[in-house]
This record gives structure tokens, sequence and C-alpha cells, in this order.
């Protein structure tokens, strides 16, 4: 789909506003090393992102976005705080017919700085005011706020473990955590399964079972053989925490009132006080930039669908159709915070991160509608 | 112009795609010298017998460059994305049964189910640095399939045969592959997991709806779709 020159003025207009707000003029190439990306998404990235091969560089990608080499060049020598702008093509393969774009631009901003109440602030009252005059609806959430909770359950760590790696994926997540509350009951193949692991030892079951082949080993096989027994005689999740789990996950309410409400179940759960407390802050520092938090839309599930980045706050705005968000139609603009994507990509280093893109031909489109 | 009809061009699955039609009053075969890919078709006027490898009909039928096609159910869905946008299926024709599933070592004692896969992958990673691989000439399939079942911390590996040595020779922990009876699995000390059969596939006769379809090419669909008693779509010129 070629770019239109209206997309181009619109996209180089957000560029300059990024940069009057003070952020710095940043370029990343377009094609990018494919390992970092893979090893970071897995085959998601492979199934969103061209893929192809360079004779001298290996595997390359056609940029999918520009969170990562921003990232990266930061890491490598921007200096504290600092806050980035971006304006380019960006690749993504499309694997239903049907009108979204593989090849589109996007105009971003990026800050990255240690106050992080105060920075999410900054991105999203920006955003929300250059794109004030589209009449947009504006979606919030925080993944912190269920981490935390996640992290305050007392539970087995390998449990909170696999929650916290499903995070990303709600109907597994939904699935694990009806098994560790005992609302599902046990499925009758780990039934099964358990049952022959209780026979005999494992190095002797796995002699009976063939020969040790492939570079998963006897000690790995062995291991989680055991960590299974172990979870299994694991108590349940208590209904209280639990119940708080499942309350969080259907929160969905306006700012203030999403605030009051995680104030109400703090109680039953203390561990997610920090991130309430933090939650709280970020409402205040909207307040003080403008946006009004009684009644700004937030979903303490949102941003669990896209790219497992995001790991705090989360942002999108749509066009504001009656009814639903729909899901075929991708956000005019979305961001979040991604802390935890600075500490990998920083081998140990890392630095609080936020940020988001907007789509000019979106804008552009609005404009001209 | 007449109805282009892609077949398979040789072996087991070619000659029952002509049994198959042969038994409705069509008649199939090959022509020309005994190595030559020619093929006609008796027992109908204005259809041609287009002879391909069954890997490329897919593609063949989403280009529009054939009006139908023979070819493995697995293979329209794993070539094509959107598959049932760009063809229709008409017929299964009742052979070339196999199942693509997702099998591991049979000393995997700890390993049943697509959920105990999930969770090997998770340690398998965290232990040997690297996403637990999967060889698999099937990427498409294998890889909406284990997204739909919210599988983690996996790559798939490209193996274009032989895949069910990749565990042995080390360059995949586990394998996405078609098995009919399973004994190669057997042999090479492989096990299938319980609840992952990704696709049921058969031989399938499928409609290309980007091909030109003509008002002598509708006709003749309907000609054809009556001898073998199957009903076909509305197509549009």
């Amino acid at each position: 789909m070629t770019i239109s020159p209206a997309a181009r003025a619109e996209a180089a207009a957000l560029f300059a506003a990024f940069r009057a707000a003070g952020a710095a003029a940043v370029e990343a190439d377009i094609l990018q090393p494919a390992g970092t990306l893979l090893d970071l998404y897995g085959e998601d990235i492979r199934a969103r992102a061209y893929v192809t091969q360079d004779p001298l560089r290996g595997e390359m990608v056609l940029r999918p976005d520009f969170t990562v080499p921003v990232v990266q060049a930061h890491m490598a020598g921007g200096a504290e705080p600092a806050r980035y702008t971006y304006m380019g093509e960006v690749f993504r393969k499309q694997d239903h017919l049907g009108p979204r774009a593989n090849e589109y631009l996007q105009v971003g901003f990026e800050v990255f700085d240690r106050n992080a109440p105060e920075a999410d602030a900054e991105v999203f009252a920006i955003f929300a005011g250059l794109l004030a005059p589209l009449g947009l609806r504006a979606l919030t959430g925080d993944i912190g706020i269920l981490l935390a909770a996640i992290e305050g359950l007392s539970t087995t760590d390998r449990r909170k473990a696999a929650l916290r790696r499903h995070v990303w994926r709600p109907r597994r997540f939904r699935a694990l955590l009806d098994r560790f509350t005992g609302r599902a009951p046990m499925s009758e193949g780990r039934a099964r399964l358990l049952d022959h692991l209780k026979t005999d030892t494992p190095e002797a079951l796995m002699d009976a079972a063939g020969p040790q082949i492939g570079l998963r080993s006897a000690e790995d096989i062995a291991d989680r053989a055991r960590a299974l027994i172990e979870d299994a005689e694991a108590a349940p999740i208590s209904a209280p925490e639990a119940a708080v789990l499942y309350d969080l996950l259907g929160l969905a309410a306006p700012a203030d009132h999403a605030l009051h409400h995680l104030r109400g179940i703090q109680p039953l759960m203390p561990a997610i006080a920090p991130a309430v407390d933090r939650f709280e802050a970020r409402l205040r520092a909207l307040q003080s930039r403008g946006i009004d938090t009684a009644t700004l839309p937030f979903a303490a599930s949102h941003g669990r669908t896209t790219l497992e980045y995001y790991d705090g706050f989360v942002f999108t705005f749509h066009r504001d159709g009656s009814g639903a968000v729909d899901a075929a139609e991708p956000p005019i603009a979305s961001g979040g915070r991604y802390d935890a994507l600075t500490a990998i990509l920083g081998a140990g280093r890392s630095i609080p991160a936020v940020g988001g893109i907007i789509r000019p031909a979106l804008v552009a489109e609005l404009k001209g509608a | 112009m007449s109805l282009k009809i892609g077949v398979p061009s040789k072996g087991r699955l070619m000659e029952k795609t002509f049994d198959w039609f042969g038994a409705r009053g069509v008649t199939m075969q090959r022509t020309g010298a005994e190595r030559e890919y020619s093929g006609a078709v008796e027992g109908i006027e204005g259809v041609e017998l287009v002879m391909l490898s069954a890997g490329e009909i897919p593609r063949e039928l989403a280009a529009g460059r054939i009006h139908l096609g023979v070819t493995g159910s697995d293979l329209v869905r794993d070539k094509l994305a959107d598959w049932n946008k760009q063809v229709a299926e008409l017929a299964p024709l009742g052979f070339g049964h196999a199942d693509l599933i997702l099998a591991v070592p049979a000393c995997w004692i700890d390993v049943d189910t697509l959920d105990d896969l999930d969770g090997a992958a998770a340690a398998f990673r965290a232990r040997h640095g690297f996403r637990l691989r999967i060889a698999t000439k099937y990427h498409r399939l294998v890889r909406d399939f284990l997204t739909e079942n919210g599988i983690a911390d996996y790559q798939l590996v490209d193996s274009q045969g032989a895949t069910e040595g990749t565990v042995k020779n080390l360059t995949a922990e586990a394998i996405a592959d078609i098995t009919s009876t399973g004994e190669t699995l057997r042999a090479n000390h492989l096990k299938i997991l319980n609840d992952a059969v990704i696709h049921r596939s058969q031989a399938t006769l499928f409609l290309a709806r980007k091909a030109d379809w003509g008002t002598a090419e509708q006709a003749t669909l309907a000609a054809l779709a009556a001898r073998l008693g199957i009903s076909a779509p509305q197509v549009s010129g």
C-alpha cells in the first residue's frame, strides 16, 4: 500500500511536535538483525515480520517497530533522562485478506526517565493533546497491578512463575488460574500421568520408556517429573486471594473509580499496595496535566493480548465508534511502559522506559473524513 | 476456454485421484510418453487435465491458474493464508489420510499433553538458554495451533524431510509432522502427544475462487459437479 502524501505530512507534523516537546530525533535501520527480536518474541514475530536472509549478516527482519533499536541505541550511549522521537516505515505481515496495511508510517515518542509516574503521565498527556482534535476514545490499563497480584499470592514460586509467564496469553492464564485455585478439576490426562510417575523413580520409568535421545537431558526430565508430583501436592490458592485475581481480570471502570475499587480489595492482598500506590501517583500526575481521570476508561486486563513487552501502564486511542472497539481496526495510537524489555536488552542494566506510537496515515484519514 | 483441473502428477495420490473420478464416470489418464507429464479427460466436455506436483497445487489454485485442483487439505491450509477465502472445499476424496501431529521423545515421561509441552519448554529455555525447537515443514499450521493453545518458549525449525530424525541428530527437541500409522515415529523413539492432532488431512477437491470463471467454465463446472454428485459454490466471472 503506497504511503500517501497526506500521511507523510501528518507524520512530519507529529515528529515536529515531539521534537518541540524536547525529544531528540533518532534513526533506526530498516533491516534489523533477526536474532534479538526472535529471542524476545519467538514465533509471534516470525508470523508478523518479514524475515529475510543476508549472505553476510544472517537472518534479518524488515523493521517491525522502532522500540527495540531505540532502546538498544539508548543503552549503548544515551544519557539519562532522555526523550527520543522517530518517524519511518514499519513492516508487518498480514495473514488475512483485508484492508490492514503491511507497510505504514509510525511516529513515536519514548521517555527514559526514572520518575515513572511523571513519565507515564507526560507521554499520555502529549499523545492526548496531539490527538484531541480527532475526538478519539482512550483506553488505559496497568499490567503492573496484575503482576503484583501474582507476586503476592501465597503459593509456590513455580506456580507464580507459570502465571507470570502467561499473563500475555489470557486464555492459558485463565486455565492455569482455574487449576491452581481448584476451580477446575485436574484433567484426566494429568491424573494418569501422575499415577504413572508415582509407580517408580523417574530414572527407572525413563529406562522403560525408551532410549535417551535429544538435548533435553534425563536430568531435565526427572526434575520436571518430580516438580509435577510436588505441584499436585501443593495446596490450592486460597479463596480470598483467588477472588482478588478474578476480580482484577474483570476490572473495567473509569480510572478514579477503579482506584477506589483497588483500595477496597487491597486488604485482601496487601502485596498489591505498592502497585496501587503507583497507579494513584500516575492518576495525580495525569490530573496535573489536565487529564480528566474521573472519565478516563481503565481496564486491568488492557494490553494483555499485544506483544508481551508492556509490563506497567498501557494505553491505546481508538476511533470513537458507538459500542465496543473494533478488533479488526488497529488503534490510531498505542503505547506503554516496558521496563522489563530494557532489562533484557541491557544485559543486567535497566532503565525505566515508557513510550508510544501514532499511525499518521490513520490520523490523516480521520482528518480527511 | 476450458476448465483446468490440477491433479498430482505421480504416485499413489495420482492413481487414487484417477480412480475417484473414474468411479464417477470421468476418466482421467496420462498421455504421451511414459515420463511426460500430460493427461486427458474423457466423459465430459471442456475439462483440461494439468499434471502438477501436489505441493504446487495450492499455489496454482491461489493464483487462479487452475480452476479446480486435487491436493492434501494440509497443504492448502499450510501454504495459503486465509485459505478458505482463496479456495473452496468441494469434496473430501476419502484417501491420502494423514494426521499432522506433535511428537516428543518417548523417554519424556513427564510429557503427555500440550500443557506438559508448554511446561517443558519453559524449563528447557531457562536451563539451555534458547527456545525449545520443534522441527516441521508445516510452519503456518503448527504456529497457528500453538498460538491458539497458548504455548510459549518454543521456536520452529525448518525440516523438509526425515523430520523424525531431527531429535536424535540434536537439531530439534520435538517434531510436528504428518503420520498415518505412527510406525516411523516409533522406530525413531518418538511418541505422539495425546491432545495435539493439529489437522486430519485427506486428499480434497478444491475450487479456485480467483480463477477465470467465464460462462463456459461455469457451465462446465455445473456439468462436472452433477456428474460427480457434489454441489459447487456460486462463482463469479
